[in-house]
């Protein structure tokens, strides 16, 4: 595909060196999250991470980064993002400075040519994350947050970026990647994407972990937690997550009770445990009730 | 392994997962670049290629089963005991299935000779330790011993699943589990509600490996291709309404919530984004006086587009109750997009059922509610929508105005009843428009009792509505932004002389 050799950086050669490596970094992956990790750096193609919020979609960006010493560069999607926010600006107070300066300067001599040869450089170019990203000399990890926030038009604005590793600039020419960055999209799956950004890029589900890998994980985040605490923690979630519930508990969610229980010296989890810390796993009145009824009858 | 990813890839799209060339291309590419004698990679691989809808990875997992059931696992330790690998288990005889599981091929050995409770006592150390591999040699000698698979009836795994879970007692199961991680407080032996919850969660793993394993003894008997045609089950959103399995009602349940969310994001989305009116002089003049009277920024007027009232008739008679209950469940659970939302049930007399749905605090509820209610039968439970339309028009026409837009749900067989058209006449007279949502295939219209030809000349559109995919396709024309009257489909009586025509491949399109 590319011209320059396929260089893989060797903490991304095979799966379990990026499990290992994310393990390093403080992220418990799964066969699935390392085995598509391996494969995007192998093709070089940008990863869609989807699943319900709170199970580490933005972690797992951070975490590569961490783990391959690469810089993170992050968009954070929103509703009304555009070119001059995701791409790139031209500075223009910066360029009527300079072209102020150039009519007062006195000689005279200089045409417009020049001018607007020398204020359509990159000197006055803002680089904005993707445009970053492509530009960049060292190695980065490209993170565009919460991609289903972005409206459906700016959407194809990333489909240049994603599919080719480049940024067309009008008055530059065709700006390409020095090396292709490893890119992560997030998703809420608020809405459906386009087929279009779908088909370049290999799609990860990150569903609520097992309740052994949620320990494991509650271990890694919380040090000092013991074992067997964590354990209870882990199961309690997972029974919550059976209810029908508006808003499940997420990872995030289980790490947050897991201090609290560190912070109040709690060792053991039992049932009134659990009611008593049901708002800091749930988060809306109603899921509250319901699960408060189920665990009390 | 190309040869078996074209099966697997052929596979999904028969199902309706789109697959397009440029994922098979990345396929092929990826399985240069992985391990392709390590099943789990394989797997993986192609999954993050190949699916790009978190709904469709069920339907990939277990069509990769077929497909790839006979590759060999290695890295399992009891496969080492086992002589010979694969091949020779599917050339069994399948009896009544409660041999002792001495001398039959498939599982491990060790395993063979300990009886059920023994074997109730690996699977729960199994489930609680997530030990896949010691479950997955379970799953063999419990299928071995109580599955009873017949080669020659592959469309029996789910009653040689269900038999097998029987069989081991998979309530048992989760009492143990729940056990095991809580034994009650102060050791009275009784677990909290909470380790129940949890050991539910954990025995889930139990039935996908024996399913999973049900399905590779078929493979090896029958061979992959035939499996996948005989076990085929399509997406969630384009099973039919009429005639659904309970098996399907289940599956088409589960991706009820995500769309109704999905639907509702989008559609909150195009009202905010069409806001934008005619422009405001008076607003713009003010704001250009910041910029020394050059209108800068304009300002434009937000016109609050109607949202429509709507009136909803089901007919909840048991042929169609499915997708009745379907359609009241979306609609309610889009509440937000509609000025205010009526629903009657009916089957042959008719009743308001708007406080009893909204009392279900899950719509999955609304069905049991409707059912103990007992709402809408009058005489003998049997569909009359003559009585019934009337019945709606002389009770409840004065309360239409042209802000409503009436829905009817249902086949329009009315038993031989009188169809009372008039009736359905009053009520349009009276609303804003009617659209009639029909459950059938347009074939089957206006054969035998049906009588929506008849109906069609009283509504604006008639709509057919046999799947998740045509459901929800008309609830966001219904709710677009303007669209208060007609959702953009084909009048009814063009629709109702047309429709011969238009009706190709089974699978519906109405045009915008």
């Amino acid at each position: 595909m590319s011209q320059t050799p396929v260089e893989t950086p060797p903490v991304l050669s095979s799966p379990e060196a990026v499990a290992d490596a994310l393990r390093a970094a403080g992220y418990l992956p799964d066969e699935t999250i390392a085995g598509t990790v391996h494969l995007a750096a192998a093709l070089e193609k940008p990863v869609l991470v989807e699943g319900p919020a709170g199970t580490g979609k933005t972690e797992l960006a951070k975490s590569i980064a961490l783990a391959t010493g690469a810089r993170l560069i992050r968009l954070q999607c929103y509703e009304g993002l555009d070119e001059a926010k995701a791409l790139y600006e031209w500075d223009y107070r910066k360029q009527l400075l300079r072209i102020q300066a150039g009519g007062t300067g006195g000689s005279g001599t200089e045409g417009w040519e020049d001018v607007e040869g020398d204020i359509f450089s990159e000197h006055y170019l803002l680089r904005r994350p993707l445009l970053e990203a492509i530009r960049a000399e060292d190695d980065v990890v490209l993170l565009i947050d919460e991609v289903d926030r972005l409206d459906v038009e700016t959407e194809a604005l990333l489909l240049e970026v994603l599919s080719d590793y480049q940024v067309s600039i009008p008055e530059l020419g065709t700006v390409t990647a020095r090396r292709r960055p490893l890119v992560f999209l997030t998703s809420n799956n608020s809405r459906e994407l386009s087929e279009a950004l779908k088909r370049r890029c290999l799609f990860l589900h990150v569903d609520y972990p097992s309740p052994q890998r949620e320990r494991e994980i509650v271990l890694a985040r919380v040090p000092g937690f013991s074992d067997k605490l964590a354990g209870q923690v882990a199961n309690s979630v997972a029974a919550l997550r059976q209810m029908d519930l508006k808003k499940r508990p997420s990872v995030s969610e289980t790490i947050d009770w897991a201090r609290t229980l560190q912070l109040l010296g709690v060792t053991e989890v039992d049932g009134d445990a659990l009611l008593r810390h049901l708002h800091v796993l749930l988060k809306h009145q109603s899921d509250i009730e319901t699960a408060r009824t189920r665990l009390t009858r | 392994m190309l040869t078996a990813v074209e099966g697997l890839v052929a596979e999904l799209r028969q199902v309706g997962v789109p697959v397009p060339v440029s994922a098979v291309v990345d396929a092929a590419q990826a399985m240069t670049r992985i391990d392709v004698l390590d099943r789990g990679a394989v797997r993986v691989a192609l999954r993050a290629v190949l699916v790009k809808d978190a709904g469709h990875l069920t339907t990939f997992d277990t069509v990769f089963d077929t497909f790839f059931a006979l590759q060999g696992q290695p890295g399992e330790v009891e496969e080492a005991d086992r002589g010979p690998v694969g091949g020779d288990d599917g050339t069994e005889t399948y009896g009544d299935g409660h041999g002792d599981g001495g001398g039959r091929g498939g599982a491990p050995r060790g395993l063979q000779h300990l009886d059920d409770d023994a074997l109730r006592d690996l699977l729960v150390q199994s489930l609680r330790d997530e030990d896949a591999t010691l479950l997955r040699a379970l799953a063999r000698v419990l299928v071995d011993r109580h599955a009873a698979v017949n080669p020659a009836r592959p469309q029996d795994v789910g009653y040689n699943l269900y038999r097998a879970l029987r069989m081991i007692d998979s309530s048992e199961i989760v009492a143990r589990l729940a056990a095991a991680a809580d034994p009650g407080p102060g050791g009275e032996g009784v677990p909290s509600e909470v380790a129940v919850l949890a050991a539910e969660a954990r025995v889930q793993a139990l039935g996908l490996a024996l399913e999973t394993e049900i399905r590779r003894r078929l493979v090896v008997d029958r061979g992959a291709d035939d499996v996948a045609r005989t076990l085929r089950t399509p997406l969630p959103e384009n099973m039919a309404f009429l005639g659904a399995s309970a098996l399907h009602v289940a599956a088409m349940r589960s991706v009820l919530r995500p769309l109704a969310r999905s639907l509702a994001a989008r559609m909150a989305e195009q009202r905010r984004k069409h806001r934008r009116g005619a422009l405001d002089v008076r607003r713009t003049v003010r704001r250009a006086m910041s910029t020394g009277g050059v209108p800068v920024t304009p300002v434009f007027r937000r016109p609050h587009p109607a949202k429509p009232q709507l009136v909803v008739l089901a007919d909840i008679s048991g042929s169609v109750s499915t997708f009745a209950t379907f359609t009241l469940q979306l609609i309610h659970a889009l509440r937000s997009e509609f000025t205010s939302i009526r629903s009657f049930a009916f089957v042959d007399g008719i009743e308001e059922v708007t406080d009893l749905i909204d009392r279900a605090e899950d719509p999955t509820e609304i069905a049991r509610l409707l059912n103990e209610a007992g709402a809408g039968v009058w005489l003998d439970g049997r569909s009359d929508y003559g009585n019934a339309l009337s019945g709606f028009a002389e009770r409840w026409a004065s309360q239409l105005t042209r802000r409503t837009t009436v829905l009817v749900l249902g086949d329009a067989r009315g038993n031989g009843h009188d169809p009372q058209v008039d009736a359905l006449a009053t009520v349009r007279r009276s609303a804003g428009a009617v659209h009639w949502l029909n459950p059938e295939p347009r074939d089957s219209w206006n054969t035998g009792d049906s009588d929506i030809g008849r109906y069609a000349a009283h509504c604006d559109t008639v709509v057919e509505c046999r799947t998740l995919r045509d459901l929800r396709g008309f609830t966001e024309r219904l709710a677009a932004p303007g669209a208060v009257v007609a959702p953009g489909v084909q009048p009814a009586a063009e629709g109702v002389g047309q429709r011969r025509h238009d009706h190709g491949d089974g699978h519906h399109h109405h045009h915008h």
